[in-house]
């Protein structure tokens, strides 16, 4: 991957600055890059990374595979599509192996994502079955830590 | 007891080293935010820390060969011949060590008479002199200067060549600059030591860690494998300081000798740590790429960070150092480094801690991650505008 794309990825908050410094090159450089990247459609979005718990936040998360019947045609992309239309649904995945499609499923309650499996999802044409996993703790994601800092146990000055 | 008439007299003079009295006035501190260490902030390789544990699960822990176990030297002798194109006989010239500092211990006990001479590049890492001492030979320090990037350069080394001169230490990539020497570099430095009896101790811990120019070994060059001990280890590419695994190599005659000091004063280095190595050597290459990426972006980020607010910084090769200048601030490297502890709580390490020609910079290590550097980097900064002159 693009070296640019690489360092986004760890943290999109960098500045444009910091980026040339990174990578030897001027923050004009730097500027129009991203905004091809954007442009071209090949960086979608940017968010941040956040301790739900210590957000307060009350949602309820759960992870769901399903397995449905392809179209002729299309395969699976019709009904990823149409899943993907629900703002309960945070991420949609085609996966090799004992299923077809893993999604993410965000609610505010354990009853209100369990409603909206069992009457939106299962009810869907070609939904063959479905299983739904609640997340009940995040260690770590997109190669960050959830909670504790990893401890430096390094002296503090060493020759 | 008066120990004073106990202790060794040599011993007692040694200075303790200038970084040991800024470890303990950072240890007071609380939030100190440090950019003070040598070894890599990365955790070891995960395929070398399974093998150990399966070592320990599967095998007795036992003595090696006191040169170091045959098939870890063979994969030296392999891994060399790799990088830098020089054949050593795994047998007869490789010894394994308990790290690099060792291999510099055993090196320079086992070459120098009482008297005799040795040339120490520097700034450079603060054991040389110290060990020289201990052997009862006389340190001569050779200066090396901001001006040529601290490379050394054939003239400054002339100069300091007398007929006692029996070692030449050859530090690169350094520590605490990042100079790195080319082969361009070392040339020059080759052509005035090819007709002497002298003897080199190439320091080349850092050799994995050179960005954009690939390292080079004085070894490597007409005529100079036959007077060279080189030493290198597993601390700082493998991430695997606590491990204390390093090595030497060097002619046959020479590695003789020196194996007999190791064998009485260890008997053989760590035998977890030798198994670990072996699997380093042969199947770490991706994980070392990953960590020197990963130093790199770092290094650019400090070089241009530390230029613009007034600390200027030649763009280091090697190793894990950035070498700004304090000259802005008309302060000592002490007092920088000093007042920077109390009053932004960042630690970073006096310059002349490595010789008396790092008087004036400081050494500033990237083995950190970029979000610890760039914390660093705003208290550096805000530090600056209160006393740039
Ligand atoms: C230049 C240099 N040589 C040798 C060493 C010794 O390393 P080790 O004994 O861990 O191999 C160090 C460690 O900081 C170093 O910086």
């Amino acid at each position: 991957m693009n070296e640019l794309l690489h360092l986004l990825k760890t943290n999109a908050r960098l500045t444009n600055m910091q980026l040339a410094d990174m990578l030897g090159k001027t923050e004009q450089e730097i500027a129009e890059e991203i905004k091809k990247l954007e442009n071209k459609g090949v960086i979608r979005g940017y968010t941040a990374i956040i301790n739900e718990e210590l957000a307060k936040s009350t949602e309820v998360e759960a992870l769901i595979e399903l397995r449905v019947t392809p179209k002729r045609d299309c395969g699976f992309d019709e009904i990823a599509k149409t899943i993907m239309m629900y703002d309960e649904v945070e991420s949609v995945s085609l996966m090799s192996g004992m299923y077809d499609l893993a999604l993410t499923v965000k609610g505010e309650s354990l009853k209100e994502v369990a409603m909206f499996v069992s009457q939106r999802l299962s009810a869907m044409d070609g939904v063959l079955a479905t299983a739904t996993h609640f997340v009940l703790k995040r260690y770590k994601e997109k190669g960050i830590r959830i909670e504790d800092e990893e401890y430096d146990e390094r002296s503090m000055v060493c020759p | 007891m008066n120990y004073e008439s106990v202790l060794s007299s040599c011993v007692q003079q040694m200075k303790p080293s200038g970084i040991r009295r800024f470890f303990d006035l950072a240890a007071t501190m609380e939030n100190v935010i440090s950019l003070g260490v040598g070894e890599p902030d990365f955790s070891t390789p995960w395929s070398i820390r399974k093998e150990a544990i399966d070592v320990l699960e599967r095998k007795k822990i036992v003595y090696t060969a006191n040169a170091g176990m045959a098939q870890l030297r063979q994969e030296v002798a392999n891994y060399l011949e790799k990088k830098i194109h020089v054949k050593y006989d795994s047998e007869h010239e490789i010894v394994i060590t308990v790290g690099g500092s060792e291999a510099i211990d055993i090196a320079i006990r086992g070459v120098l008479n009482p008297g005799d001479e040795v040339l120490i590049v520097e700034p450079s890492f603060v054991c040389y002199a110290p060990i020289v001492q201990m052997a009862g030979g006389i340190p001569v320090p050779i200066p090396t200067k901001g001006e040529n990037k601290f490379k050394l350069t054939a003239q400054e080394l002339k100069e300091k060549i007398t007929a006692k001169t029996k070692l030449l230490v050859l530090p690169f990539p350094n520590n605490p600059t990042g100079a790195i020497m080319t082969r361009e570099d070392l040339e020059p430095i080759a052509e005035i030591l090819r007709d002497t009896e002298i003897m080199i101790l190439s320091d080349e811990i850092y050799s994995e860690m050179t960005y954009g120019k690939k390292h080079c070994s004085i070894a490597e060059l007409p005529g100079m494998q036959e007077r060279t001990i080189l030493v290198n280890g597993f601390s700082k590419a493998f991430a695997m300081t606590g491990w204390r695994l390093g090595y030497l190599c060097a002619p046959a005659p020479v590695a003789k000798q020196l194996v007999k000091i190791h064998q009485y004063i260890i008997m053989s280095s760590p035998t977890i740590s030798q198994y670990a190595a072996i699997v380093a050597l042969k199947e770490c290459e991706k994980e070392v790429e990953h960590m020197i990426k990963e130093y790199n972006l770092r290094r650019r980020y400090l070089v241009e960070a530390f230029n613009r607010i007034g600390m200027t910084c030649f763009s280091p090769e090697g190793a894990f150092y950035v070498f700004p200048s304090i000259q802005c601030t008309g302060m000592t490297s002490e007092d920088f480094c000093e007042k920077l502890l109390e009053e932004e709580h960042v630690a970073v390490v006096p310059g002349n801690a490595f010789g008396e020609s790092g008087e004036g910079f400081v050494r500033v290590s990237y083995a950190y991650s970029l979000r610890h550097l760039m914390e660093a980097v705003s208290r550096i900064t805000k530090f600056l505008e209160k006393y740039r002159k």
